[in-house]
């Protein structure tokens, strides 16, 4: 059941950002950063714990999930350490995935060779 | 020629194909719900030696990674444009779009093109999505104090 919902859930937000791209003038940067900030926003009025609770990596994965995990790093470390947390908690929480993305990007440019993009 | 604003409207939604919608959106759905199926499947295999917090943290290394491999020979980018946000919204496209300006501007040098050129997507998102969760925090802290 995990894996069904992880599906469809992950499927439906992927169509929500689909029809933004199609009915909106929306470029992929303002989508995505939409996304995260939409992402801390549900999380913080405790609508999206209640989604990750079921739907696992189908609300994880997508970029709302990484705003969901802003928020909650950031209630963790708040609750651990008092005010400094407002600072440190949210890419705390995040690092691990920003790390991977700007070394493996590192690593990439060494052995990727450019491109035309057709 | 001179044109009222709504006749030019016209013109350019006659000129424009109308975007198959639905066809997007199934793209969108199989292919973005697929990631995070393939997602579900890294975390359950991490969860069998750590705990939600890390085992989460896992799957994201894992997803960017594969991502990153993908996108080297160019076949995110070739999916993506079919499958649209079902490649954009997960993790993985958030990779691609760093990973894709690294080997992309690997000509303009380390610093100006590899290194500034990554965060051409990712500078936005890490940036409004800190932001946010500063303010976040700033909000729960301060309902702490009462």
């Amino acid at each position: 059941m995990n894996y069904l919902w992880a599906f469809i859930v992950g499927g439906f937000i992927c169509v929500v950002g689909q029809l933004l791209m199609d009915y909106t003038k929306l470029t992929p940067a303002r989508i995505l950063t939409g996304y995260v900030v939409g992402g801390v926003i549900l999380s913080a009025l405790g609508l999206y714990d209640p989604i990750a609770e079921f739907a696992g990596a189908g609300a994880s994965v997508p970029l709302l999930g990484f705003g969901h995990l802003l928020a909650q790093g950031v209630m963790q470390a708040v609750d651990e350490i008092g005010l400094p947390g407002v600072f440190t908690g949210g890419l705390t929480a995040a690092s691990g995935g920003i790390t991977a993305s700007i070394v493996f990007a590192l690593l990439a440019s060494l052995i990727g060779k450019s491109r035309d993009q057709n | 020629m001179k044109l009222p604003p709504r006749n030019y409207d016209e013109m350019v939604k006659r000129a424009n194909p109308p975007s198959p919608v639905l066809k997007d959106c199934l793209w969108a759905f199989f292919v973005g719900g697929g990631i995070c199926l393939l997602g579900e499947g890294l975390r359950q295999f991490y969860l069998i030696w750590y705990d939600q917090q890390l085992a989460g943290t896992l799957t994201s290394i894992t997803l960017v990674f594969l991502s990153a491999a993908v996108t080297v020979p160019g076949w995110y980018q070739k999916l993506a444009a079919k499958a649209g946000a079902g490649t954009l919204v997960p993790i993985t496209g958030f990779a691609n779009s760093v990973v894709s300006p690294a080997v992309e501007f690997k000509a303009e040098g380390w610093v100006t093109g590899i290194g500034a050129k990554i965060f051409t997507i990712a500078g936005p998102v890490l940036a409004f999505g800190t932001f946010a969760s500063w303010v976040w925090g700033l909000i729960y802290w301060a309902m702490g104090m009462f």
